[in-house]
């Protein structure tokens, strides 16, 4: 048994670009789900928008970087709008069903043979890390020490999608103890008492929406940098996911979906680590390697349930300030 | 990408008939003995890429094929013989093309299939083959083809009914948007499969299991999970985040023990009758009929039956079913087993009509089940039953405009307009949605 193979390749996810992908991915759900009580069901979508954006606006229309990046968002925002003018004013249940649908509209729409010639269809895109590399203020050469140790690009990538997860976060902690993020909580505690203080509760919910969704995009594009941008990626999979990150940490705080991403991915490798090296090493005789994969994703929806049921607020949260009050 | 449902059923019906090629057969020697009589351009090169155009062993000659690649171009026509010979430059990847409209009337390249990238191999030749089939969709008129889709989607609609009433029953009853649906769906349908493929049992006795076994999971599920919850006084989002962990559990357990490929029911594939435009299997028609006796059942147990009525009590208000002396308890209960043994039947049909078994069919069929639930009112029975047959004609109307891979976008987008314009759905009332 390499335990030390393991061990090491669990840490590498503990600052991997995907893991800060997962982290603002989450904490863009927390202003959604944990602040205002929206149910967004659709982040896979808002991610997809962000890759699809950022790649097509680079392959097809040869944006720069920072072009591709305010199209990505662009998008997002205007998806925001579009999920939320039928659905805010209704149930929450109801929004959950219409982002859900919409995420798979988004997804079917970019996995289409019928655009295939812009959006690479299920085969997806690749080639528009270039502008991105060249940004690259870092020598060529290694960086880091024992498992964190990488190469310019991927310390570069590290840098800048750590650097945009501290700064959501520091923006969320800020933004949430403004008269803004009171009447936003006011609005997850009780709706009709912020009604009845005259704020307009549609118009806060649809700044959230947006915000949240614009957190998502971003995670999306940061997600796309270390591989390719393939539309089976933004299944609704990926939303329960983030969910589930989000559950962890604890869905009303700003430090929660970034531990919370940690935690889920450094013990997801170790465990996939572990089951498929117990099973090469015979220790599992009735489970196959790609049973262990699959074992992975049972337990994570264990997971979800049990967190939800026994420790709502998750690791993080407080039992005061639970997303669930109704 | 994996096909969609209705591609996988469409395409060989439409094309496939006969998929005739060549020439993979013909070795180099015979090649070069013949190709003094083919109409070859650029045999100054060393390189060359050929072909055989044959239909039902019928050589077609006039055929236009254009090769480019590599900074080179160049066309010609088949012989007589169907064949034709292009040289090259250099070794490297071109894209070949056949021109459809040089072929003769009702012979037609598959779609997209006109195009295909050649990479030479070892050798100094490529041979590259069109799969050609006859063209029937300029024999179906755009009537028949709407009546043949309507019978379909109609078909579609109804299995898709059995799933949805479930869902409403249960959103009816105890408040819940049960996302775990879509597993209870798979599991009517892998339990039909085992107990019909892998014991060997007769179908309609595995499927009566299947659905016996459906509705023993429905009681299961109350009574370790849901029950117990609802007596902690567990909110209804907190609920439905766990019924989204126990579909995402489920889910990867089915993977995890029949893993992640598509198995066929006993029967499925059979070929159609046809009446009229309208082609159907045998089990599309058994299919429907089965849908529609068990909806009628379904709405003599809600119309007629004390328990029914008791049902339609709690989903109404399910304080005042408690006052008057109902067991709410016990009408829950009822509900998660009759939606249950619903699901898995539909997911027999559905395994039926799509075709084929996988460990994530359920979760596909899901997002149009709460389409429809939605579109006929969130909590009513026969909102769901309408609502579910328009969307199923919905989707395979759409494929008559749409490609059909994005057949379902547009049941989803007509999910979003419903609430922009009628959020309580057809049937739904305007307090329902708070």
């Amino acid at each position: 048994m390499d335990w030390e193979a393991i061990f090491n390749n669990a840490a590498v996810e503990l600052i991997s670009p995907t893991t800060a992908a997962y982290a603002l991915a989450a904490l863009g759900l927390a202003v959604h789900f944990g602040y205002t009580g929206l149910l967004n069901f659709g982040q896979a979508g808002f991610m997809a928008l962000g890759a699809y954006g950022y790649a097509i606006s680079i392959l097809t229309f040869g944006f720069p970087v920072w072009g591709a990046f305010l199209v990505g968002v662009g998008a997002s925002v205007v998806f925001a709008l579009i999920l939320g003018i039928p659905t805010l004013r209704l149930r929450a249940d109801y929004l959950a069903i219409v982002t859900i649908a919409a995420a798979e509209i988004v997804r079917l729409l970019f996995t289409t043979n019928t655009f295939a010639s812009v959006t690479g269809s299920a085969n997806g895109l690749s080639g528009y890390k270039n502008g991105f590399a060249a940004l690259n203020p870092l020598a060529e050469g290694s960086y880091g020490f024992g498992p964190f140790e990488n190469n310019a690009y991927d310390t570069w990538l590290r840098i800048v999608a750590w650097s945009i997860v501290i700064l959501a976060a520091l923006f969320v902690w800020q933004v949430m103890r403004s008269p803004w993020g009171r009447v936003i909580k006011g609005i997850r505690e009780d709706e009709d008492a912020v009604r009845a203080l005259g704020k307009n509760v549609y118009a806060y919910k649809m700044q959230s929406l947006i915000l949240g969704g614009v957190f998502g995009t971003i995670a999306g594009m940061i997600f796309a940098l270390p591989r390719a941008v393939v539309p089976s990626n933004y299944q609704t999979t990926l939303t329960f996911f983030i969910y589930a990150i989000l559950l962890l940490g604890g869905a009303a705080t700003v430090l929660g979906p970034i531990i919370g991403s940690m935690i889920f991915w450094v013990l997801l490798s170790f465990f996939s680590g572990f089951v498929s090296r117990a099973v090469e090493a015979g220790w599992l005789p009735f489970m196959t390697t790609i049973q262990g994969g699959q074992l992975r994703f049972i337990l994570v929806g264990v997971a979800i349930m049990l967190i939800v049921i026994f420790r709502p607020q998750g690791v993080f949260g407080n039992k005061k300030e639970l997303a669930f009050v109704r | 990408m994996q096909p969609t449902p209705t591609a996988q059923r469409y395409i060989p019906r439409m094309l496939a008939i006969l998929f005739v090629t060549l020439l993979a057969a013909l070795t180099m020697a015979t090649f070069s003995v013949s190709s003094a009589h083919a109409d070859e351009v650029g045999t100054e090169f060393d390189f060359t890429i050929s072909g055989n155009v044959q239909f039902n062993g019928d050589a077609l000659d006039g055929v236009a094929i254009a090769v480019d690649g590599n900074g080179y171009q160049a066309d010609t026509v088949t012989d007589t013989e169907g064949r034709w010979a292009i040289g090259v430059p250099e070794k490297g990847t071109y894209e070949v093309t056949l021109d459809e409209e040089t072929l003769p009337k009702g012979v037609v390249v598959a779609k997209g299939a006109n195009v295909i990238n050649a990479e030479f191999g070892l050798t100094d030749r490529k041979s590259v083959n069109f799969f050609l089939g006859e063209d029937t969709r300029n024999t179906v008129s755009f009537f028949d083809q709407f009546v043949n889709r309507f019978v379909n989607g109609l078909n579609f609609g109804l299995l898709l009914a059995l799933a949805a009433i479930g869902l409403s029953l249960i959103f009816g009853t105890t408040g819940l948007s049960n996302f775990a649906h879509a597993e209870m769906i798979t599991f009517g349908a892998l339990m039909t499969l085992v107990f019909a493929v892998q014991l060997g049992l007769p179908i309609w006795l595995a499927i009566l299991i299947a659905i016996a076994l459906s509705g023993a999971l429905g009681w299961g599920l109350d009574a370790v999970i849901w029950k117990p919850l609802r007596r902690r006084g567990v909110a209804l989002i907190p609920l439905m985040i766990v019924s989204i962990g126990l579909s995402l559990a489920l889910r990867y357990l089915f993977q995890y023990f029949f893993g992640g490929s598509t198995s066929q029911l006993p029967g499925a594939g059979q070929t159609d009758l046809k009446f009229g435009p309208i082609s159907l299997s045998p089990i599309d028609l058994i299919s429907m009929g089965i849908s529609v006796v068990v909806l009628l059942g379904v709405a003599y147990f809600l119309l007629r039956t004390r328990i029914g009525k008791a049902t339609r009590a709690v989903s109404d208000n399910p304080s005042l079913a408690s006052a008057s002396g109902i067991d709410v308890d016990n009408v829950i209960r009822i509900v998660w087993v009759t939606g249950a043994a619903l699901a898995g039947l539909s997911g027999v049909l559905w395994a039926y009509f799509r075709p084929g078994v996988s460990w994530d069919m359920g979760f596909q069929m899901l997002l149009l089940v709460f389409a429809a639930v939605t579109l006929g009112g969130l909590g009513t029975a026969f909102g769901a039953l309408i609502g579910s047959i328009i969307v199923g004609l919905f989707v395979e109307l759409s494929t008559l405009w749409l490609p059909s891979d994005m057949k379902y976008v547009g049941a989803l987008v007509v999910l979003i307009l419903v609430l922009l314009f009628r959020p309580q759905g057809i049937m739904g009332r305007k307090e329902r949605i708070g």
